[in-house]
């Protein structure tokens, strides 16, 4: 899977879990710049993640990450 | 979002990821919906409870009710209980739910513990429960909702600890017995079974620590939808909200084969195979269903005769007689089932429909929206957890109106037959000897007046709800005049069907309920009740009665019973609605021809 493919299926994933069509995700959009994503949609989006990409992440993977690129490369780990 | 899209989402089995995915958007759809009812539900978490109170929000919504919620903060469901000026008194909720787990037994026993010692870590984890329970019964007497426990995620005694004094397991179980003999005891006490629904889950699978140490949740995220499904299935039946009647499919549902293609010897019932047995145990749940109180019809494109025929097999469980409405024809079945709610005069929301065929199962989806349909596939061995998961029929209690609904559904029919050899309708109600008691609220029929209460939506004059501790206060305060109806006639008993009940202020009696169940319509038990009202009402020096009719979705049959009853229209413009006076300081004749009524 390529990055541009998995940032595509995070934005689907986004834009469902926060009901807001207009998102865009960059590999530098953190969370101070999507207004809904708050600490309990942020567990929906995990959530959601894994099941969009088949995958489970562990205690290890859910520290904190900084930006959306960090969560690409997580994804990209885990699938690869 | 288009509505089959929506009701997608809410059709059993449910999907947990796409509930949870999806959620912001379902509740900005099914908040559009007009009538809901709004409710206050206190959310008391032993854990979090955030993702619980969104999901629990949309199943309510679903059903037609707005909750507004009040939610404890993280693990204070005691302390919100014991001092309540921390705002759950000014909130005035109307449910509590309860949300506890086995994470909240503070201490289990040690191995080393006397039997003593573990008799009071018992008492301790009772105690703090019953007295959170007595707490909101002086407090709020409002029904509570609580968790029992699920099974613990490690066993030290392996399986000794399902029965040695030291066992969490052992522990836990005990636990759970008393909370189930505490919920038989109060009223206002209803278990939520997260035993059960986490035995279902999988209790691996349930125990999902990571969730546990990362954001506090006892469950696994994905058995929150389920958890919250469960609550508001208990939620609905407090309301009456539960469905009434299933109406079922023959060939391939009810047994194995075409009855039209196969002919009787052909179709597959009995033990002879496992196939027809698993028919066979199908129709032993139905049977069991409908014993406790829900409604069966048949809904099956066939000739009626080959259609009748199929329940002349000898391995056959159900009969005929069964069922409350049968048709078999080559009409569509959503046309079809529109003739059954309206033949049962019950409202075609309180169906549910189960069909093999996926295609008939999409029709009535898509064109009777209102009714309920599972996916049942087409596996006869998942037919019954699918139905039984599904939590349609749920009740709160199960009373003796329950048990014998569908004899008075039965006995119907028969009236109607007899009705077409009367020269006038009003011969035919002088041949059925009716006989009508009617009197004030007691306590043994106070289950039952609730209940029908809060289910009634057609003949319902202002579609009120209450609680039981409302309708019990109601009983017991002066200031009303309180009345239910119960109905014999010469094909059996009817049962307890109508409910009147007004508020005394000053000199006039303001009517806050009247509804009648529809299973006695056009019998004239409404004058019955209305000369008891107004008798009742002349005791107490009264001069007026003031009645009030509230438009719903459903209850435009009652639009005109003030005027038929004498009552004339008064305009209060305040209200949203018709507003209805009746004098009776002068001489008052009883409107009621045909029943009579015990003194």
């Amino acid at each position: 899977m390529t990055t541009e493919e998995i940032l595509g299926r995070m934005t689907d994933v986004f834009r469902d879990v926060l009901d807001n069509d207009a998102i865009e995700l960059s590999r530098e959009t953190t969370a101070n710049d999507i207004e809904e994503w708050d600490s309990l949609a942020h567990i929906n989006i995990i959530v959601a993640i894994e099941q969009e990409f088949s995958l489970r992440f562990d205690l290890i993977d859910i520290k904190p990450l900084r930006n959306i690129g960090e969560f690409v490369d997580l994804i990209e780990r885990k699938t690869s | 979002m288009a509505s089959d899209t929506l009701e997608q989402y809410f059709s059993y089995p449910l999907n947990p990821h796409a509930l949870l995915r999806k959620k912001k958007a379902l509740r900005r759809e099914l908040s559009k919906r007009p009538d809901l009812a709004e409710k206050r539900v206190a959310m008391l978490g032993g854990s979090t409870t955030a993702e619980i109170r969104d999901m629990l929000e949309l199943f309510l919504l679903h059903a037609g009710i707005r909750p507004v919620f009040y939610e404890s903060e993280y693990n204070r469901y005691y302390e919100e209980v014991m001092f309540p000026e921390n705002g759950l008194r000014e909130f005035d909720p109307e449910i509590i739910s309860i949300h506890t787990t086995s994470a909240n037994i503070l201490q289990f026993p040690s191995v080393s513990d006397t039997a003593e010692t573990v008799d009071g870590l018992f008492s301790g984890v009772m105690n703090r429960f019953t007295d959170v329970w007595n707490r909101i019964e002086q407090e709020y007497g409002c029904p509570v909702i609580q968790n029992n426990f699920e099974l613990p995620h490690y066993r030290l005694l392996g399986n000794l600890d399902a029965y040695d004094i030291h066992g969490r397991t052992a522990f836990i179980n005990q636990l759970n017995h008393r909370f189930a003999e505490e919920a038989r005891r109060r009223r206002n006490l209803f278990l939520n079974d997260i035993n059960y629904l986490a035995a279902w889950f999988g209790l691996e699978r349930w125990h999902d620590r990571l969730f546990w140490y990362s954001y506090k949740y006892a469950m696994n995220y994905e058995a929150i939808p389920l958890l919250a499904d469960s609550i508001a299935s208990i939620i609905k039946g407090i309301y009456g909200r539960t469905k009434k009647c299933l109406v079922l499919d023959l060939d391939n549902t009810l047994w194995g084969g075409v009855i039209g293609d196969d002919g009787l010897q052909g179709i597959r019932i009995g033990k002879e195979t496992p196939e027809a047995e698993a028919y066979t145990e199908f129709q032993q749940f139905l049977k069991e269903l409908k014993e406790r109180g829900i409604l069966l019809a048949v809904c099956s494109k066939n000739d009626e005769e080959n259609a009748r025929e199929g329940f002349t097999h000898p391995d056959m469980v159900l009969s005929l007689g069964d069922f409350a409405a049968f048709a078999a024809n080559w009409q569509p079945k959503h046309e079809n089932i529109r003739s059954i709610a309206s033949t049962l005069n019950i409202g075609i929301d309180s169906l549910v429909f189960a069909d093999d065929n996926p295609a008939e199962r999409e029709i009535v989806r898509a064109q009777a929206p209102s009714v309920t349909v599972p996916e049942l596939g087409c596996d006869v061995t998942k037919y019954i957890a699918i139905l039984d998961r599904t939590g349609l029929f749920e009740s709160v209690s199960v009373n003796a109106d329950d048990l014998e609904r569908n004899r008075f559904y039965t006995g119907n029919a028969d009236r109607a037959r007899e009705q077409e050899q009367y020269a006038s309708y009003d011969d035919f109600l002088r041949s059925l000897d009716m006989v009508a008691e009617i009197a004030p609220f007691s306590s043994i029929y106070l289950d039952r007046i609730a209940q029908l209460t809060n289910k009634t939506n057609q003949f319902n004059l202002t579609t009120k709800r209450y609680t039981l501790p409302e309708m019990q206060a109601m009983m017991d305060d002066k200031r009303y005049i309180t009345l239910y109806g119960r109905l014999n006639d010469r094909f059996g008993e009817n049962g307890l069907i109508s409910v009147m009940a007004g508020t005394i202020k000053g000199v006039e009696l303001h009517i806050d309920l009247w509804l009648m169940s529809c299973r006695v319509l056009k019998r004239g038990m409404e004058a019955a009740m209305l000369d008891r009202l107004v008798s009742k009402a002349k005791e107490q020096g009264l001069s007026g009665i003031v009645g009030y009719y509230y438009p719903t979705a459903k209850n435009s049959m009652v639009r005109e019973l003030f005027f038929d009853m004498g009552f004339s229209r008064i305009d209060i413009p305040e209200v949203d609605g018709t507003v209805w006076h009746l004098d009776i300081s002068g001489n008052y004749s009883n409107k009621n021809l045909f029943i009579k009524v015990k003194p």
